[in-house]
């Protein structure tokens, strides 16, 4: 199942420099005990890293450590090899629900903060270039004057995912970001997303409990589990795009996860 | 087209036929009754109409309603926000509110003049202290709704103090604070005219007291239409201010 093309693109993912890198992270809220505890995990530019583990493994919180949005009780997230302290301007996120402000129409939503005080300065035309190219890549085009409530969920997480491209993220954190669609939109989206980052050179850390999901999209998949939350195990997934066609290394690969999740939570 | 135009046609003309019928009995009584009917009514309107006292009444009562209407937002927004965002504050008053704005504001009247002397002060204590209340308890629950994802994003965009509020905060209660400014406007419209009946020379509650003594009952008939149409102007225009701020 190891394609030449899959093995090459690997070992340029492992040559390639990390754009995040989480050392030895703990998490505790106050009075109970730690969520997770020494948890290390590094994402390479251009790399596509699925965070798997069941609900409330602390997955979630894992991730709003590593995008800065909270600080951990223990260890060190670096972005682009400074150490973070808040959010870094070259990421984004995009959450389960779209989120969308619903009193700004789909282009307003997209452009949404590129212009506050902290974000890196660039020019009107500049950033109108990067929310119509957004729009644009995701299938939008034509919903530009459109608002949140006209939208249809599978629509309004493109718009979402839209806003998170214009920001040009070296690094895209994506929390279940399709777990509220239907089948068929979800796949689609699934679909796109692979695209997307691609087209746009961004490394994504996708958080799922959907195994399918994860062996779908990303290039490698990191498993948590247990009580306090650890990294469990790691998958470099090397099966060629579109993986749909190749059912039998899938089904292979979906096995040996089912497998480490039986053994993580003895 | 018939659900929308005719259906509301054909109630709106059964009220008026029930009105004939109703004032017609009553002048069977009392000849004098005669003037509540629909045909004197509709005249003296049309008369007041094209006349300038009932245009100063009814641009007296409007502004009113406007510095009444502004005073309840002044007060009302930033108590509803410590409301929203304190769950101490909000433990603390809240008893005190649900009781405060069960009492019928036309109460305070007597307490209103004695304080505050005769004139339009009171009436704009009056309307503000009926209006507080949905503005206040909107506002509460627009801050308590907030998605607070809109809070996270603010935040991965490193939004300032001031950017959040602004950008995410202010508008995204805004629909609710518009739902308590048309709750409010319904309030104040109906406080108005019983509020302008005590101590002030005009206005629409003035309007009807003066021609109940000057015996022109149809005068009187022709206000109350005024003050229901009007009303339902007010209601229409903060319902569709709703609307487009939602685009629903």
């Amino acid at each position: 199942m190891n394609s030449p093309l899959a093995e090459a693109e690997i070992a340029e993912a492992g040559r390639a420099p990390a754009v995040l890198e989480g050392r030895g992270l703990s998490y505790a809220h106050a009075g109970v005990g730690p969520i997770y505890d020494g948890v290390s995990l590094t994402v390479r530019r251009r790399e596509i890293v699925a965070l798997l583990g069941s609900s409330g493994c602390g997955k979630s919180t894992l991730l709003r450590v590593l995008a800065g949005l909270e600080k951990p009780a223990a260890g060190e997230v670096r972005f682009l090899g400074d150490a973070l302290a808040e959010p870094h301007p070259r990421s984004a996120l995009v959450f389960q629900q779209p989120s969308l402000l619903p009193w700004l129409n789909l282009a307003g939503n997209v452009g949404f903060g590129l212009d506050f005080a902290h974000q890196p300065k660039a020019a009107k035309a500049e950033l109108a270039g990067r929310v119509a190219a957004a729009i644009e890549v995701v299938g939008l085009v034509g919903r530009e004057a459109a608002y949140p409530s006209q939208l249809s969920g599978g629509m309004a997480q493109r718009a979402a995912l839209a806003r998170a491209l214009a920001r040009q993220p070296e690094l895209l954190f994506a929390d279940e970001p399709f777990s509220a669609l239907d089948a068929i939109t979800r796949a689609e989206m699934q679909a796109l997303l692979v695209d997307v980052v691609h087209r746009w050179h961004s490394a994504v850390l996708l958080v799922t409990h959907d195994i399918d999901e994860a062996i779908l999209v990303a290039d490698r998949i990191v498993l948590m589990g247990g009580r306090p939350g650890r990294l469990v195990q790691e998958w470099t997934v090397d099966i060629p795009r579109p993986r749909e066609d190749f059912p039998e290394a899938v089904s292979a690969l979906r096995l040996a996860i089912l497998a480490a999740l039986r053994h993580s939570s003895q | 087209m018939v659900a929308n135009f005719l259906l509301p046609l054909a109630g709106l003309l059964a009220a008026a036929l029930l009105w004939a019928v109703g004032a017609g009995w009553l002048a069977s009584h009392t000849p004098v009754a005669a003037s509540f009917a629909p045909a004197p009514a509709f005249e003296a309107l049309l008369q007041l109409l094209q006349g300038r006292d009932l245009w100063t009444h009814v641009g007296i009562s409007l502004q009113r309603v406007g510095i009444g209407l502004a005073i309840a937002l002044v007060l009302g927004i930033p108590l509803g926000v410590l409301t929203g965002l304190s769950k101490w504050f909000s433990r603390t008053t809240t008893p005190l509110f649900q009781f405060a704005r069960m009492i019928s504001p036309l109460s305070w009247m007597p307490l209103a003049v004695m304080v505050l002397g005769v004139g339009d002060a009171p009436v704009y204590f009056l309307l503000a202290f009926a209006a507080v209340w949905p503005i206040l308890l909107n506002t509460a629950s627009g801050v308590a709704q907030l998605d607070p994802n809109w809070l996270l994003l603010a935040r991965s965009l490193s939004a300032t103090r001031s950017e959040t509020i602004l950008r995410v905060i202010l508008p995204g209660i805004t629909a609710h604070i518009l739902t308590g400014v048309r709750l409010a406007i319904g309030i104040i419209w109906i406080v108005l005219v019983p509020a302008e009946m005590l101590g002030v020379s005009a206005g629409l509650g003035y309007f009807i007291l003066d021609s109940r003594d000057r015996l022109a009952y149809s005068d009187l008939m022709a206000a109350i239409l005024v003050i229901g149409f009007l009303g339902y102007l007010l209601d229409h225009a903060a319902r569709s201010l709703h609307r487009r701020w939602l685009h629903a």
